[in-house]
C-alpha cells in the first residue's frame, strides 16, 4: 500500500509516526478525499456564483447580491433548498442506470481534479502518464450523461444524450491531440515534471507559434467537452427543455450541475498546468514562498474560467452539422499539422528558453 | 486558399464578438440597468415611454383639456374609457353645447394599448409613470379622471 500521495510531506510523516503503516496510509487517503470533496463542494458552488455574476456583468445586469455579503452565500442556500427537494423521476425509467448516472458523472470529474499540482506539494495523485490518465477519465464522463439522458427515458433527455456523445466523441480528439502537442515539448506525461520542465519559460512561451495554436484549439474543444455555450447542444435550454438532466430533480439535478463547473475547472487547470506553468509565479517572483503556487496556480485557472465564460456570453449556439464541420474539417487537420510543425521546432531546437 | 481565409475570417468574426461582449463588461458598473426596486423607491424614475396609467392633466384654475368629444371611448378595444355627459348651457355663448360630466376610466380593464391617447383631439389625456398601482380592492381601480369641479380650458375647442 504504497501509492504515492504526495500532500504536504509533513502531514504524512506525522501520521506514519503516530499508527502502524495501514491504518496510516488508508487514515491518509480518507483525509484526502474529505479534502477533495470539500474543495469539490466549495470550487463547484462559487464557480456557480462566479458564472451568474459575470453573466450578469455581460448583460449589464447586477447578478444575485442579496444573500450574504455581494451574494456570496447564494450559491450554498441554493444548494440547501435543491437539498430538501424531492426527487422526482418517470415511472418508466430504468431505476438504476437513472440512480447510477450522476455519480459517473461526478466521480470522473473527483478523480480528474486529484491529478491537479496545487502547488508544489499538494496533489494527490502524481502518477507518470498524468495527462493520458486525464484524457481517459475525462471521457468517462460521457458515459454518466449518455446513461443519464437514456435511462430517463424521457426523448429531449434521449436527443440530448446522443448529441453529447457525438460531441464528446469528436473533441476529444481535438483535446488529445492538442496536449500531445504540448507533451512534444515537455517531453513528460507527468504532470509535476511538466511544471518542471517550465521553470525555464511557460511552455506557450517556449513553444511560441505551435502552442499558442495548440492552446487556442485547446481552449476550443475543451469549452465542447464541457458541453458549455456555444457548444451546449447537449442542454440547449430552447430547444431540449435541460437536455440530458430534464428528468432529474434536487440533488442529483444538483450533481450534474456542478460536475459540469467543476470540468471547466478541470479544463481550465489543465490549460493552466500544461500551458501557463502551472503554480509557477510569472519570471519566478515568488519562488522563495512555495504556499503562493497556490494563488497562482488558481489565478491562472480563474483567468482561464473567465476566458471561458466570455466564450459563453458572447456566441450562439453552433448547429449539430456546424459543430461537427468545426471538428473535422478545422480543427482536427490544424492540429494534425501543428503536431509537425511542434515536432519540428523541438528538433530543430528552436524553443525559447530563459 | 480559401480554406485559411476560412479561419482567419472566423478568427476575426469571434474576437470582434469578443471585444464588444468585453467592452459591455468593463461597463457593466456604470450602466447597469437594473433597478434595486424597493431599495431606491424614493429616487426611482420611470423613463418617458412607461405606460403607468391614463391620467388627464389639469392646470392650476383646475381646467382640463377634454371636451367630451368621446373619441377615447369609441378608440378603445377593452371599453375601459366611459363618458357621461351632458348638453348644458355654455355660461360664454349662452348657447346649449356638449359638455363632460365624467371621464370614467377603468385601469383594470386597460390593456396599455394607448389608441385612446390616439385619438383623443385635444390631447387631454396622457400616460402617467407611476407603477405602484395595486390597490386591495378592484373597485379602486375605477377612476374618474376629471377632477370635482373642473372645467374646460378656455380655447380648447378653437
Ligand atoms: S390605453 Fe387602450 S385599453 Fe387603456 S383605456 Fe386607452 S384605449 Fe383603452
Ligand atoms: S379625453 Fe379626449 S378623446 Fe376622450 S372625450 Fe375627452 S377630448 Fe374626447
Amino acid at each position: 500500500m504504497n501509492i504515492s500521495l504526495s500532500i504536504t510531506k509533513n502531514i504524512h510523516n506525522w501520521l506514519f509516526s503516530i499508527m502502524p503503516e495501514g491504518v496510516a496510509s488508508i487514515t491518509e487517503m480518507v483525509l484526502i478525499a474529505v479534502v477533495y470533496l470539500a474543495i469539490f463542494a466549495v470550487a463547484g458552488l462559487y464557480l456557480v456564483l462566479l458564472e451568474r455574476r459575470v453573466a450578469a456583468w455581460f448583460q449589464l445586469r447586477i447578478g444575485p447580491n442579496r444573500v450574504g455579503y455581494q451574494g456570496l452565500l447564494q450559491t450554498m442556500a441554493d444548494a440547501l433548498k435543491l437539498v430538501s427537494k424531492e426527487l422526482t423521476g418517470t415511472i418508466k425509467a430504468d431505476k438504476f442506470l437513472y440512480n447510477l448516472a450522476p455519480y459517473f458523472v461526478i466521480v470522473t470529474s473527483l478523480m480528474a481534479l486529484a491529478l491537479f499540482p496545487f502547488t508544489q506539494e499538494f496533489q494527490a495523485f502524481d502518477i507518470n502518464i498524468g495527462i493520458f490518465f486525464l484524457i481517459a477519465i475525462s471521457s468517462i464522463g460521457v458515459i454518466g450523461i449518455l446513461l443519464g439522458g437514456w435511462a430517463s427515458n424521457n426523448k429531449f433527455a434521449m436527443i440530448g444524450a446522443m448529441r453529447s456523445g457525438v460531441q464528446t466523441i469528436s473533441y476529444e480528439l481535438s483535446v488529445g491531440l492538442s496536449l500531445i502537442t504540448m507533451v512534444l515539448i515537455s517531453g513528460s506525461l507527468q504532470l509535476s515534471e511538466i511544471v518542471e520542465v517550465q521553470k525555464n519559460g511557460w511552455l506557450i512561451v517556449q513553444g511560441h507559434v505551435p502552442a499558442v495554436i495548440a492552446f487556442m484549439i485547446y481552449m476550443i474543444a475543451g469549452t465542447a467537452e464541457t458541453n458549455r455555450a456555444p457548444f451546449d447542444l447537449v442542454e440547449a435550454e430552447s430547444e431540449l427543455g435541460a437536455g440530458f438532466h430534464t428528468e432529474y430533480s434536487g440533488m442529483k439535478f444538483a450533481y450534474f450541475f456542478l460536475a459540469e463547473f467543476i470540468n471547466m475547472f478541470i479544463i481550465a487547470a489543465i490549460a493552466t498546468t500544461i500551458f501557463f506553468g502551472g503554480w509557477l509565479s510569472p519570471f519566478g517572483i515568488t519562488e522563495s514562498i512555495p504556499i503562493l503556487g497556490l494563488f497562482w496556480f488558481l489565478g491562472k485557472t480563474l483567468v482561464l474560467i473567465f476566458l471561458m465564460m466570455w466564450f459563453r456570453w458572447t456566441f450562439p449556439r453552433l448547429r449539430v452539422d456546424q459543430l461537427l464541420t468545426l471538428e473535422w474539417k478545422y480543427l482536427l487537420p490544424l492540429n494534425l499539422l501543428n503536431i509537425v510543425l511542434m515536432a519540428l521546432i523541438v528538433w530543430l531546437n528552436l524553443t525559447i528558453q530563459f | 486558399m480559401s480554406y485559411f481565409g476560412d479561419i482567419y475570417r472566423g478568427i476575426k468574426t469571434l474576437l470582434t464578438g469578443m471585444s464588444v461582449t468585453g467592452k459591455y463588461f468593463l461597463h457593466s458598473r456604470k450602466g447597469a440597468i437594473t433597478q434595486q426596486y424597493p431599495d431606491n423607491r424614493d429616487t426611482l424614475k420611470m423613463f418617458d415611454r412607461f405606460r403607468g396609467e391614463v391620467v388627464m392633466p389639469h392646470n392650476e384654475n383646475n381646467e382640463h383639456r377634454c371636451t367630451g368629444c368621446q373619441k377615447c371611448e369609441l378608440a378603445c378595444p377593452n371599453g375601459s374609457i366611459e363618458i357621461i355627459w351632458d348638453r348644458q348651457i355654455d355660461p360664454e355663448s349662452g348657447k346649449k353645447k356638449k359638455m363632460i360630466d365624467q371621464h370614467i376610466y377603468h385601469l383594470g380593464m386597460c390593456t396599455m394599448c394607448g389608441l385612446c391617447i390616439e385619438a383623443c383631439p385635444t390631447d387631454a389625456i396622457l400616460w402617467a409613470q407611476n407603477f405602484e398601482n395595486s390597490v386591495y380592492n378592484r373597485a379602486y381601480l375605477t377612476k374618474v379622471l376629471n377632477k370635482p369641479g373642473s372645467k374646460l380650458m378656455p380655447g380648447v375647442e378653437e
